[in-house]
């Protein structure tokens, strides 16, 4: 787990890559329980919904760019706020990268606050968010 | 702005569902840590839910039969709205207590802003829960705000 002390706004946490898969959807929308059709039905949602392919779930980023901070954080992390907003969609066969960077230190309050993002493959952020954690001195 | 949220439907923010107990089950946490791909143990093994597991848990369970065309199920802290097509839209989340295996959940939801804005594409509705989530003593364990967005 970081150290409070050894951390500078700036410090960037590792990256990581998704692809999702059509069995991959399956299971996360199995997990939640949600049928909405955008995200495996493809004549669905290309026909009616006019989207180019199949959706990829807006929670589904949201929570890759939770695991942004939960793995950097490790085993004995404290998450105590998170955010994101789902601004640009994502579909079936892209490639996705999870990144984040710190943006504040705090002594006082032994939190720090990060800046998070999903970008798609030509580099665009679809996905930005915030965390704040606690960490020890 | 347009005139797409009539008053009718701006009365009903404000409203809340009747809360709803779950009980988390270590295999449901460690469906859920698949499906999202978690890498920590602690998800894995199912000892604790990842920050975003309660995403969509205070659904009620209805018959295939009456769910929406769109396989959505029907919100019944909404009224009937002129656009029907959903998008996310974000969440905002705090939290207080880790969620473990065995835990029992209340979950309470409360519609707290309707309004519409125009897109590129169109107009918009952005729709705002705020949802508490407490043990069953009354502890409280998580806050989220979530935004759907019809178009």
């Amino acid at each position: 787990m970081p150290r409070l002390s050894t951390l500078d706004v700036g410090t960037r946490l590792p990256e990581r890559t998704f692809e999702p898969t059509s069995v991959s959807l399956f299971l996360y929308n199995a997990a939640i329980w949600n049928a909405h059709r955008i995200h495996f039905d493809e004549s669905y949602t290309t026909e009616v919904e006019q989207y180019p392919g199949v959706v990829v779930d807006g929670p589904l980023q949201g929570d890759w760019l939770s695991q942004v901070v939960t793995e950097w954080l490790g085993e004995d992390g404290e998450l105590v706020e998170f955010e994101y907003s789902n601004r640009k969609a994502s579909y079936l066969g892209e490639r996705l990268r999870s990144g984040g960077v710190v943006t504040a230190v705090d002594p006082a309050t032994g939190t720090a606050t990060v800046d998070l993002h999903i970008k798609n493959a030509q580099g665009a952020v679809i996905s930005p968010g915030r965390a704040v954690v606690r960490l020890r001195a | 702005m347009g005139d797409l949220i009539t008053p009718e439907i701006r009365s009903w923010v404000g409203r809340s569902d009747p809360p709803q107990r779950i009980e988390v089950t270590r295999r449901d946490i460690m469906k859920y840590a698949i499906a999202t791909e978690q890498r920590l143990k602690k998800y894995r093994r199912g000892d604790e839910a990842p920050p975003m597991f309660l995403y969509d848990a205070h659904q009620s369970l209805t018959p295939i039969t009456e769910l929406r065309s769109d396989g959505l199920w029907v919100d019944t802290l909404l009224p009937e709205l002129p656009l029907t097509r959903v998008m996310a839209g974000g969440i905002r989340h705090e939290y207080y207590r880790p969620i473990k295996a065995g835990n029992v959940l209340v979950l309470t939801r409360t519609l707290t802003d309707i309004y519409e804005k125009q897109g590129t594409s169109g107009p918009l509705i952005f729709v705002v829960y705020a949802m508490r989530v407490e043990s069953e003593n009354g502890e409280l364990v998580m806050e989220e705000t979530r935004r759907r967005i019809f178009r």
